[in-house]
Order: structure tokens, then C-alpha cells, then sequence
């Protein structure tokens, strides 16, 4: 039923996807852009992390998350942590009253490096720190919903208290996480200058990588018998449970994925634009992860990339020109797509262009050799089926 | 009575569940042979459904016990009563629409019920086997492939038989399998059942007469959470309280 080697892969319809969506961030991007904008696209990306986290515990498992925002921030951190204390050396901060720990300390009559701060020493800690602590967090949270069936809106709403209160938190204790400014002056990584243009580039390709190599992981476990179940229990939750199914555990697997790849997202954040504040990581952020997400089609894990792409360039495009209108702008924006196209472009592409595909000389031959695209979903008719309590 | 308990296959005893003050099933008993068909009738409200709610764990029992196989269920959860051998087919269709025939039944297919499990499943020839031999049992060959949300009705309550089936449950229970299906596919039905109960345990609950008479061995009529009377489709025909309370309207 499927394609078995990698190759005869890359030559099916869906491989032609990836393969045109690699084209276009591998090679089109960099050659158009200059390094300021292909940062910036480099930003753009690591959204699309989190977005493809959302296509699957959204679009497949039907779990509304509000607070992605929350594990982007954390993976974030986790990576600003490490760079602000390689930053904050003895040397470079012998004006403070401490020196060799973090400016913002300092100003808050910090003496000594709190505890929590201390294994950030450590890269590979980090490392394992940007995935693990994400994870750690949406564990116990979705042991503690999912356990009690606590679903839907419900879900929902408390995944946006959560990242209010992170907010809240970390602004609150200035003094160990920087406050409202964030941990800013981030400068090196391991003795490499990551503001220099060439750092950049560098950093947006290895924000490519990742991102294609966290597509095929959610790709594997979307066509994985696990991948049915989700969709299954997005239709009939029951009936899952009294198939021999613990739903719990399979909705905390997929609400941890979501937020390991939120977090991987953060971290790459933080190395691209060089600071991490709580304005990435509250309600605001965690509901335009939501857009990218419904706008690039929340069934699509490539729709999601493109989600996060298109919205935030129209972002950066719109408030460049009109600041005040972005907000609205969005708003319409997310109104329209559940309105019009609940499937988002994705869908609208499955619509309108597959079926144009065909009549292409060269190509709808090529394609008419194809099964039609495995991993379509079938169009919803009632766009909020997806969100039953 | 007891001498004989161990050989029941389901044994409930004092079954009750009370819903704030309201007891919904009252100090319920009965039993169940293996390979016997029984079919529970009762007016509405009975609490015909919700003793087999009890029975797979989606309502938990205020007291009493239920016994299945030598494992009491009332403390299990959902899915280990499944895993025990029991499976429940809800009155409405619930099936997968969004996904095709042939993964409806592969993911009822008793493999792979764990995260990693799932994720490390593979469709080998043993579950291609399954699937196809059910769909053929359940009249769905040729639907396959399409997705379970464009069958039918009466092919969805087959699809979520078949569903059953393929999990190899020791006892099936079956709310109202044949509730608005067409005079066809009634037939067909009594056919599918009939072939189900050569090595299965069947509890179902029904409200067609015709359709009670031609496929049980023993009938339990519930009222008011209580057994009123309990025995062959003749007898309980003839019972003065089964007709003053259920047939008779």
C-alpha cells in the first residue's frame, strides 16, 4: 500500500511536496534574500515547529492547545540560558557587583547564580534541556487533564491560563529570568559570534534541517497505526476506549510531541534573532500559532510550514506599511479561514489545483502512475467537528 | 445455584447503580452461559443500556459485583475489560469516518494497544488476513477501501460488528444492532448474528420481537432496573408481568 524505499519515496506525489518545499527554503530563499531577510525567514521557520507540533495534536488527535506558546517559550529559554551565561564571563562583566553572573542579576541584587541556572553551564545539557523540559511540562499537564477527561474547550482554556501564568512568572521574578525585557544580549554560541551575517545563513540552514528532519518524525507517526488511532479518537472517542485503547496515554503522547517540537522551535529562535522574551511565550503567541496552523490547513503537516511562512511574512509586509491595521488584518484573516476554506490552504490546494495538476502534459502523465495523495483527509463538513467537548 | 457459579461465563450479583438518589439498575442478577444468546427486552428506561454500560466500565457500579471468566470488572478500567475478552457495541454507529473500512477494523485489530506498540506496528499478511476474512462476515469486501463515513447506516452497525469481531471477544454485547435498519438488512443481520454465536457469547438488547424470538436462547426482561421475569421467548410471552408492563402496550 505504500512506497518502501526512501527513493521511490521522493518520486511520489507526496515526496514531490517535500522535495518542492526543500527547493524552495534550500535554494530559491537564500538566493533571492539578502542574509537581514533570510533571517528573518529563519524566524518565520521555527514557528512552523510549533505549527507542525499543532497539526498533529489539533488537525489529527482534535486537541485544541492555546499555549504552544508555552513550550516555544521554554525551549527558548533553555537555549537563552546557556547563551546569556556564556556571555556573562568574569571578564566581560567585571564592572558588576557580582561579577560572572547574568547583567539582569546584577541589577536585581542577585549575589550568587541560582541553582536552576547552574546545569545551563553544560551545551549538551542544554541540548537535551530545550526538548526535555517542554515535554516535562506538557506530561503533567496532559497526565493531569487527560487522566480526569478533561477535553475540549475545557483543554483549551486551561492551556491558555497556563501560558498567562508563565507570563506572569517569569515577569514577575525579574531577577531570575531578566523580567520583561527577556535575556537579551545573547552573543556567542561556544565561541562563535552567531550575530555575524554568515553566522545567520548558517543558523537558517540548520533550522531547514531540523525542520525537515522533525517533518518526517511527525510523518512517521502520522502513518504509523498510531497516526489512525489519533484520527480515531478525534471522531469516536469512545469507541477507541472500548476498542482496548488507553486514550489518556495516547493524547499525552501526542500534547508532548506537540511541545518537543514547539520546543526545538524556541531554541532555534532564540539563536536566530540572539534574545528570548515572555512576549513569545503568552496568549498572544500561542493563538497566532493556532493561525499558522488553521491557515496552512491543520491536517497538513506541510500546510502548517506553509501556514507559518505566508502569515508571518504578510505579518512583517502589513505592519511594516500599517502597524495598528496587523492586528485586525489577523483577525480577518483567521475569521475568513474558518468561514470560508475551514480547511485551510492545504485544502483549498487539494480543491482547486490538484485536480488542474492533471491537465499538465508532462507532469499529470508523470502523476496519473500515482495513488491519489495517501495522507489526503477527507473534507470536514462542519469545520468545529474537530473540537467536540 | 452456586455449585454451578464457576461455570458462568458472566456473573452479576446485586448489581445496583444509583444516579443521585435514583437507582437506574436495582440490585440486578444474572447469569450467563458460555456460547448462550441472551437478549435483554424492557420498556424505556428500563436500564437495559446502562447495565451494559456497567458491564464494559463506562458506568461504575454504586455496588454489587460482575463477575467475568473469574475477574471482577467492576474495578477495571475501560480498556483492560476489553483486553479481558469483552466488547460492547454502542446503540448509535460509532465508527471512524474519516478513516477507510480496512483501518476501522485494523485498529480494532488486537495488536499494537500501547503508544510505542502503535507506533512500531506494522500491517503484516496476518492482519491483511483478519481484516479481509471479518469484512467478508460483515458483507463489507467490496467497501474497503472508502471511507466508513460514506457507508450506510445499517453498514456502519455491521463495520462496528466486524470491529468487535476482530478483537476475539469472549462475551459481545450489542445494543439495539438492528434499530433502523431496512426489512433487508434485518435479514441480514439475523444471518451475521447467527453465524457470530457458533463460538461467541452474545448479550444484546432489542426491542423487535420478531428479531428477539428468531435469535435467543433465554430472554431477561428488565423494568425499573429489576429482573421482572426471565426464561425461554414462550415463557416470557405468557408471563402476566411482562405483558401488563411491556408487551402489552
Amino acid at each position: 500500500m505504500k512506497t518502501n524505499s526512501p527513493l521511490q519515496w521522493l518520486t511520489s506525489r507526496e515526496g514531490i511536496y517535500y522535495l518542492l518545499l526543500a527547493l524552495l527554503l534550500v535554494v530559491v530563499l537564500p538566493l533571492l534574500l539578502d542574509p537581514f531577510r533570510l533571517n528573518m525567514v529563519g524566524k518565520y521557520l521555527t514557528y512552523a515547529f510549533a505549527a507542525i507540533g499543532l497539526v498533529m495534536c489539533w488537525g489529527k488527535a482534535g486537541i485544541l492547545s492555546l499555549g504552544q506558546g508555552v513550550f516555544f517559550g521554554l525551549g527558548g529559554y533553555c537555549m537563552a540560558m546557556f547563551l546569556k551565561l556564556e556571555a556573562s564571563t568574569p571578564e566581560a562583566t567585571k564592572n558588576q557587583s557580582t561579577p560572572g553572573i547574568p547583567d539582569f542579576m546584577d541589577w536585581n541584587q542577585i549575589t550568587e547564580l541560582p541553582g536552576f541556572w547552574q546545569p545551563f553551564h553544560s551545551f549538551s545539557f542544554t541540548l537535551i534541556a530545550v526538548i526535555a523540559v517542554p515535554v516535562l511540562l506538557a506530561f503533567i499537564i496532559g497526565v493531569a487533564m487527560f487522566k480526569r477527561r478533561v477535553g475540549g474547550v475545557y483543554f483549551a482554556i486551561i492551556t491558555q491560563a497556563i501560558a498567562a501564568i508563565l507570563t506572569i512568572l517569569i515577569i514577575g521574578q525579574q531577577g531570575l529570568t531578566g523580567g520583561v525585557n527577556g535575556i537579551t544580549d545573547l552573543q556567542t554560541l561556544m565561541g562563535w559570534n552567531i550575530r555575524t551575517d554568515m553566522a545567520k545563513t548558517t543558523l537558517y540552514f540548520v533550522c531547514v534541517g531540523l525542520l525537515f528532519l522533525c517533518l518526517l518524525v511527525a510523518r512517521h507517526v502520522q502513518n504509523a497505526k498510531l497516526g489512525r488511532i489519533l484520527v480515531a479518537m478525534r471522531d469516536q472517542e469512545n469507541r477507541v476506549r472500548f476498542s482496548g485503547y488507553d486514550v489518556a496515554s495516547f493524547k499525552v503522547f501526542v500534547f508532548c510531541l506537540a511541545a518537543g517540537l514547539a520546543g526545538i522551535g524556541g531554541a532555534l529562535f532564540t539563536l536566530q534573532v540572539g534574545f528570548m522574551s515572555p512576549s513569545f511565550v503568552g496568549i498572544v503567541p500561542s493563538i497566532e500559532m493556532v493561525v499558522f496552523c488553521a491557515l496552512g490547513g491543520r491536517y497538513s503537516l506541510l500546510g502548517g510550514v506553509y501556514g507559518a511562512l505566508l502569515v508571518n511574512a504578510a505579518k512583517s509586509g502589513f505592519s511594516e506599511s500599517f502597524p495598528e491595521l496587523w492586528p485586525y488584518a489577523m483577525g480577518a484573516l483567521f475569521i475568513g479561514v474558518v468561514l470560508a476554506f475551514p480547511n485551510g490552504l492545504a485544502g483549498l490546494y487539494e480543491r482547486y489545483i490538484m485536480p488542474l495538476e492533471k491537465r499538465l502534459p508532462v507532469i499529470g502523465k508523470y502523476l496519473d502512475k500515482d495513488k491519489p495523495a495517501p495522507q489526503a483527509p477527507p473534507v470536514v463538513s462542519d469545520q468545529l467537528s474537530a473540537e467536540k467537548p | 445455584m452456586n455449585a454451578q457459579k464457576e461455570n458462568f461465563l458472566l456473573a452479576v450479583e446485586g448489581l445496583t447503580v444509583s444516579f443521585d438518589g435514583f437507582k437506574a439498575v436495582d440490585d440486578l442478577s444474572f447469569y450467563l452461559d458460555p456460547k448462550e444468546i441472551r437478549v435483554i427486552i424492557g420498556p424505556n428506561g428500563a436500564g437495559k443500556t446502562t447495565v451494559l454500560d456497567l458491564i464494559c466500565g463506562k458506568t461504575r457500579a454504586t455496588a454489587g459485583s460482575i463477575r467475568f471468566g473469574g475477574k471482577e470488572l467492576t474495578k477495571m478500567k475501560e480498556h483492560q475489560i476489553v483486553h479481558a475478552g469483552v466488547g460492547r457495541k454502542f446503540q448509535n454507529p460509532s465508527v471512524f469516518e474519516d478513516l477507510t473500512v480496512f483501518e476501522n477494523l485494523e485498529v480494532s485489530y488486537s495488536q499494537g494497544h500501547t503508544v510505542m506498540g502503535a507506533l512500531a506496528f506494522k500491517r503484516d499478511a496476518a492482519v491483511v488476513e483478519a481484516v479481509e476474512s471479518i469484512a467478508e462476515t460483515i458483507f463489507l469486501s467490496d467497501q474497503l477501501n472508502e471511507p466508513a463515513g460514506l457507508l450506510s447506516h445499517g453498514q456502519k452497525q455491521w463495520l462496528e460488528i466486524g470491529m468487535l469481531l476482530i478483537q476475539k471477544p469472549d462475551l459481545l454485547m450489542l445494543d439495539e444492532p438492528v434499530a433502523g435498519m431496512s426489512v433487508a438488512e434485518r435479514k441480514k443481520t439475523a444471518e451475521l448474528l447467527r453465524v457470530i454465536t457458533r463460538d461467541h457469547t452474545v448479550l444484546v438488547i432489542e426491542h423487535d420481537m420478531q428479531f428477539v424470538g428468531d435469535i435467543a436462547d433465554r430472554v431477561t426482561v428488565m423494568h425499573q432496573g429489576k429482573v421482572l421475569s426471565e426464561g425461554s421467548i414462550e415463557h416470557v410471552k405468557q408471563d402476566p408481568k411482562v405483558i401488563e408492563v411491556y408487551l402489552g402496550h
